[in-house]
C-alpha cells in the first residue's frame, strides 16, 4: 500500500493507506485520533471538519493519499499549550454551546476557521458559515452565542431579529 | 449553601473531554482482534426470500463467517413492551420481529444477513456476492390502504394489517357524542403528523464480545438504557440470563427516543461474537440509519372540538390512524395511545373527551417513540383545532385559552382522561409568553412586513405534558410490561468523595453535572467532590435509562433518596462522635453540628470513620458509607409552557422564515438553568424543523425516498433566529422529593402548532382562506396552499 505522511497537530506522522482512505478514516483509524467524528456519508453533517494546511476541510470529503505533506490541525490540536481549553472551546462551555459532544469538535474548528477569515462576525454571518455544520441537540443558540464570545464580542446581542 | 448546588449556572463538566476530543463513543473503541459486519439488507419494502446462498460470499477474502436467520434459530423474536388492549377486549396483535428476516422481508432496509470479516471492506465486498433472489410482494405504504378489505398482508400469523383498534377514554365516547349534539359550534380539523427521523448526530454502533472461558458477553452499544438492553435483549431474544451479560453504553451522541430501542444489530453483533470467537463491529452510516433507526410520528388524525357560544370547550374527540411501520419495537405501541391520550387535552377543562387511534402496520421502516413520544401528536392535534376554533367563532387566540384554562385553585385536577395533573399556572405562563413576545406590539411589526410585502403571523401553542415515566402501579394497570422506577447508589469513599451510580443514561442532558448538584446540594459540598457513573450494567445498579423526561423526576429523585439514607447513617456517626442523639445532628456546608450548640464533625471526618472503624457504634451501625434508592414516583409530572411563534411568510415564494420563537416554561424547580435553557432551545429547534423541513418519504412501493441528509432537510444554523426562552414560573411538582417536572420533550411538543399556526395566521391577514395545511410547511406546500382555495 502506498504510504503517506503528513503533520497532524504539529507532529510528523505516515501510515499506509489505500488509495480510498479518507482523511477522516486515516485520523481515526490510522492514528487513533477519535475526536474528529463520522456524523453522515454524503458531506452534509460537518462533524468531521478540520484544517488542511489552514482551511476547514470536511475530512469524510479528502482522500489522505492527496494530503501528503499537508498541515493538518484536529479538535485535539486546539488546546492551549498547558492543556487547557483553546479560545473557542473554552466559549462553548461558559455558554452551554455543546450537548451530547458529538458535532461539536466539527462545530469548533469551524467556528474557528471563521474567526480566523473574519475576527468579529455578525449573528447572521456565523449562522450563514455554520450552515455546513448540523447540531440536533442546541438548536445553534448557544453555539452562536459561544461565537460571539470567543471573538470578543457581547453574547447577549443573540435575539429575535 | 454549596456554590454549585440547586439553582445553579453550573458550567458542564463532561464539556471537557467533549471540547478537547476526548469522547469516548461507541464507534471510538476498538478491542484487540475485532472483526467487522456488513449487513446485506433489503433493497424491496416486501418480498418472499426465494434464494438465499451464502457460499461465494462465505468464500471471499477475509470473510469469518456469514450469518443468516438460521443462526438466530434459538432466538426469540425482539419484543415490545406494552400490552395494549383493544377497544373490545383483545389484545392487541404482536408479530415476531425477527433479527434477521426469517424468509420474508417487510420494509426497506431489514436486515437479511450479515457477512462478518477481518476489515470492513472485506465484508462489504463479500456482502455483494450473497446471491439473494426476492419475490417482490405488493406493499402497502398508506394507512388506509393498508386496512382496507383484501390488502396485502404483511404478517401471516395475524388476521389484518390492524395491530391495535384502542380508545381512550371508552367510557367517556357516549358522553362525548351527547356533548356534540348540544354544541354551539363544532370545529373539526383533519391533519398529518409528518414523519420524522430522530437524526441524533451519532449514528448507532454496537460492539460483541464473548469470554467463552466465562461464557460471559460484553456490548458495547449506543444506547439510550443499557438495563433495559440487557434485560430484554438478554432474557427474551438472545436467551442470556443478566449475570452473563454486560451492556456498556459510554458516550452516547444524541438520542432522542431512537436509542431506547433494542435493536436487531445488537443482538446480532452479541451473538456473532461468540460464533466467530472474536469481537464484533458495527457502526451505521447515515444511510444506514435512515433504513433501520426507528422512525417517530405519523399520524393521520380527525380531531373535533365541540364549544358553546361564549367558546367554552365542551367536548373533543380524534380518529387517528397510527403507522407503526413493519414491525413493533419497544414502546411502539405505548407510544401513540397511553403517551398520547392522557395528555391529549391540554391545559384545559374540557370536561369529556375521546380519544380513538388505530395502530397499523405497512411496508415502512418501524416507528417509535422520538422526542415528546405521543405528546407532540396530541398537543399539535389540540392546538390546531383551538387555534381554528378562535379564528371560526371570532375569539383573540390568547383569550380563548384563557378562558378554557384549568384555574391555578384548582389543582389537583382530575382530568377526563384518567391522569391527575398536580400543579400548574397556566396563567402564568401565558401572561409571561404576552410579556415576553412584545404580543401587544405584534400589530407593529405586521404592518412593518406588510410594509415590505411580506406577510406576518404569530402563533400560540399552550401545551402540558405527562412526563416523568412513570407510575409503576398505574402503567402496569394500563398494560406496561415493567415497572418505571429508577435507582441510585451513592457511594461515598474513605476520604470523602462520591461516586453517584445512577440508572440513567447522559447522552446530551448534562447529568454528570446536575446530578452532582443535588448530591452537592443536600450535604452542602462542593459538586467537585461528587463524581456521576452511568452507562455500565456492571457499575450501576438495575435502572430504567433516559426518555420521557424522566432523568430528574425519576432518576434526580432517586440519586435524593439515596442521598437522604447518607445523610441519615452519618447523622448517626456524628451523634456518636459528638455524644448527642442523632436527632438533634443537623447538617449544612458539610458540617454536622448538634443542633443550638457548636459542636460539630465535618464530612471528611464522618467518612474516614464509616471505613476506619475504630470509634464506631459498632453494635448498632455497620462500617461503609453507602446506598442504594429505587424510586418509583407516586404519579407522572405534568411539565406546561405557552409558545409563540412569529413568521413571515414571502406571498411570491411561500417560503417561511421564523422571525421570534418566545417560550414561557413551567418545569417546576429548575436543577441548572443554563442545562434547562438548553434542553429548550434543542427541543424548540427539533420542533421547528419538524414544522418546517422534515419530511420521510415512501413512494408507493415503499422505497425510502428521503433516505440521506441530501434528501432530508434538518434545521441549520440560518433557518432559525436566536429563541427567547424563560423558566421562572415555577410551580413544584407536589410529589417527587425535588419538586422538579422535566424539560427534556417541551420544545418539541410545543414548537410544532406555534409554528403553523402562526403560518395560517400570517396568510389568513394576507387574504388567503387557508384553513387545512400540513407540516413540513416547505415553500411549495405553503404556495400551493395559497392558491388552491
Amino acid at each position: 500500500m502506498p504510504k503517506v505522511a503528513m503533520r497532524v497537530n504539529g507532529r510528523a506522522v505516515s501510515g499506509e493507506v489505500e488509495g480510498r482512505t479518507l482523511l477522516v478514516q486515516f485520523l481515526r483509524e490510522g492514528l487513533g485520533m477519535t475526536g474528529t467524528h463520522v456524523g453522515c456519508d454524503t458531506s452534509q453533517c460537518g462533524a468531521c471538519v478540520v484544517h488542511v494546511n489552514g482551511v476547514p476541510v470536511k475530512s469524510c470529503t479528502a482522500f489522505a493519499l492527496d494530503l501528503d505533506g499537508a498541515e493538518i490541525t484536529t479538535i485535539e490540536g486546539m488546546a492551549n499549550a498547558d492543556g487547557s481549553l483553546g479560545r473557542v472551546q473554552q466559549a462553548f462551555q461558559d455558554h452551554h454551546g455543546l450537548q451530547c459532544g458529538f458535532c461539536t469538535p466539527g462545530m469548533v474548528m469551524s467556528a474557528a476557521a471563521l474567526l480566523a477569515e473574519n475576527p468579529t462576525p455578525s449573528e447572521a454571518e456565523i449562522r450563514t458559515y455554520l450552515e455546513g455544520n448540523i447540531c440536533r441537540c442546541t438548536g445553534y443558540h448557544n453555539i452562536v452565542k459561544a461565537v460571539l464570545a470567543a471573538s470578543g464580542q457581547d453574547p447577549a446581542t443573540i435575539a429575535a431579529e | 449553601m454549596p456554590k454549585d448546588g440547586i439553582g445553579a449556572p453550573m458550567k458542564r463538566r463532561e464539556d471537557l473531554r467533549f471540547l478537547a476530543g476526548d469522547g469516548r463513543y461507541t464507534d471510538d473503541i476498538n478491542l484487540h482482534g475485532q472483526a467487522y459486519v456488513w449487513f446485506l439488507r433489503s433493497d424491496v419494502a416486501h418480498g418472499r426470500i426465494t434464494r438465499l446462498d451464502t457460499a461465494a460470499a462465505a468464500a471471499m477474502p477475509g470473510v469469518l463467517r456469514v450469518i443468516t436467520a438460521e443462526d438466530f434459530a434459538h432466538a426469540g423474536g425482539m419484543i415490545t413492551a406494552w400490552q395494549v388492549t383493544n377497544r373490545d377486549g383483545t389484545p392487541q396483535a404482536e408479530p415476531k420481529h425477527p433479527i434477521l428476516a426469517e424468509g420474508k422481508v417487510r420494509h426497506i432496509g431489514e436486515p437479511i444477513a450479515g457477512v462478518v470479516a477481518e476489515t470492513l471492506e472485506q465484508a462489504r465486498d463479500a456482502a455483494e456476492a450473497i446471491e439473494l433472489e426476492i419475490e417482490e410482494l405488493p406493499a402497502v405504504v398508506d394507512m388506509a390502504a393498508a386496512l382496507a378489505p383484501g390488502a396485502p398482508k404483511l404478517h401471516e400469523d395475524i388476521d389484518s394489517n390492524l395491530c391495535f383498534d384502542w380508545g381512550f377514554v371508552d367510557d367517556n365516547k357516549a358522553k362525548v357524542d351527547a356533548a356534540f349534539e348540544s354544541a354551539h359550534h363544532v370545529t373539526t380539523l383533519e391533519l398529518v403528523n409528518n414523519r420524522c427521523v430522530a437524526n441524533a448526530m451519532e449514528p448507532r454502533a454496537a460492539i460483541g464480545l464473548y469470554d467463552r472461558p466465562m461464557d460471559h458477553y460484553t456490548l458495547y452499544t449506543t444506547s439510550q438504557n443499557p438495563h433495559v438492553i440487557r434485560l430484554v435483549m438478554g432474557t427474551f431474544t438472545l436467551q442470556i440470563p443478566e449475570h452473563k451479560l454486560r451492556v456498556v453504553a459510554p458516550d452516547v451522541g444524541g438520542g432522542f427516543g431512537s436509542k431506547i430501542y433494542n435493536y436487531n444489530e445488537e443482538c446480532f453483533v452479541t451473538h456473532a461474537a461468540k460464533l466467530v470467537g472474536r469481537p464484533v463491529k458495527w457502526t451505521a452510516t447515515r444511510s444506514e440509519a435512515f433504513i433501520s433507526d426507528a422512525q417517530g410520528r405519523d399520524h393521520v388524525t380527525k380531531i373535533q372540538l365541540a364549544l358553546d357560544k361564549d367558546g367554552m370547550f365542551l367536548a373533543f374527540r380524534t380518529e387517528t390512524m397510527a403507522n407503526l411501520g413493519a414491525y413493533l419495537r419497544l414502546f411502539a405501541t405505548v407510544t401513540p395511545t397511553y403517551l398520547h391520550g392522557p395528555a391529549a387535552g391540554g391545559p384545559y377543562r374540557t370536561p369529556v373527551a375521546h380519544v380513538h387511534v388505530k395502530g397499523v402496520f405497512t411496508n415502512t421502516v418501524p416507528v417509535d417513540a422520538y422526542r415528546g413520544a405521543g405528546r407532540p401528536e396530541g398537543s399539535y392535534q389540540l392546538e390546531r383545532v383551538v387555534d381554528k376554533a378562535a379564528r371560526e367563532m371570532g375569539i383573540d387566540q390568547a383569550e380563548i385559552r384563557r378562558r378554557n384554562f384549568v384555574k391555578p385553585e384548582e389543582f389537583p385536577y382530575q382530568t377526563p382522561m384518567a391522569v391527575v395533573y398536580d400543579s400548574g399556572n397556566y396563567h402564568a405562563t401565558l401572561d409571561k409568553l404576552l410579556e415576553l413576545s412584545d404580543y401587544a406590539g405584534f400589530a407593529k411589526r405586521r404592518a412593518e412586513s406588510e410594509a415590505r410585502g411580506k406577510l406576518r403571523g404569530f402563533g400560540f401553542s399552550t401545551w402540558v405534558e405527562a412526563s416523568g415515566l412513570a407510575p409503576s402501579r398505574l402503567i402496569g394497570a394500563l398494560g406496561a410490561r415493567a415497572g418505571l422506577y429508577e435507582s441510585a447508589t451513592v457511594r461515598v469513599n474513605p476520604t470523602g468523595g462520591i461516586s453517584v451510580l445512577t440508572g440513567t443514561h447522559s447522552h446530551g442532558q448534562g447529568h454528570e453535572t446536575v446530578f452532582a448538584q443535588i448530591v452537592a446540594d443536600k450535604l452542602g459540598i462542593d459538586a467537585g467532590l461528587v463524581d456521576i457513573v452511568h452507562g455500565d450494567s456492571d457499575k450501576t445498579p438495575f435502572g430504567m435509562g433516559t426518555y420521557g423526561s424522566r432523568s430528574a423526576a425519576v432518576g434526580g429523585s432517586a440519586i435524593a433518596k439515596a442521598t437522604d439514607k447518607i445523610i441519615a447513617k452519618a447523622k448517626k456517626i456524628a451523634a456518636h462522635l459528638l455524644e448527642a442523639s442523632d436527632a438533634d445532628i443537623e447538617v449544612a456546608d458539610g458540617k454536622f453540628t448538634v443542633a443550638g450548640t457548636d459542636k460539630a464533625v465535618d464530612w471528611a471526618t464522618i467518612c474516614l470513620t464509616a471505613y476506619v472503624p475504630h470509634n464506631y457504634p459498632m453494635e448498632t451501625l455497620e462500617p461503609g458509607l453507602e446506598e442504594t434508592a429505587f424510586y418509583d414516583p407516586a404519579n407522572f409530572v405534568y411539565p406546561a409552557g405557552a409558545y409563540g411563534c412569529e413568521v413571515e411568510v414571502d406571498p411570491d415564494t411561500g417560503a417561511v422564515t421564523v422571525m421570534r420563537f418566545v417560550a414561557a416554561d413551567d418545569f417546576g424547580v429548575v436543577l441548572n438553568p443554563v442545562v434547562v435553557a438548553g434542553q429548550q432551545h434543542g427541543g424548540i429547534a427539533q420542533g421547528i424543523s419538524q414544522a418546517l423541513l422534515e419530511h420521510t418519504v415512501y413512494d408507493e412501493s415503499g422505497q425510502l425516498v428521503s433516505g440521506s441528509l441530501m434528501d432530508y432537510a434538518i434545521l441549520r444554523a440560518g433557518d432559525v433566529p436566536g429563541f427567547t426562552v424563560d423558566h421562572s414560573c415555577v410551580t413544584r411538582c407536589e410529589h417527587n422529593p425535588l419538586g422538579v417536572k422535566g424539560c427534556g420533550e417541551a420544545g418539541a411538543i410545543g414548537a410544532p402548532p406555534a409554528v403553523v399556526n402562526a403560518v395560517v395566521d400570517a396568510l389568513q391577514a394576507g387574504g388567503y382562506g387557508i384553513k387545512d395545511i400540513d407540516m413540513p410547511l416547505t415553500p411549495s406546500r405553503v404556495w400551493a396552499a395559497m392558491h388552491e382555495g
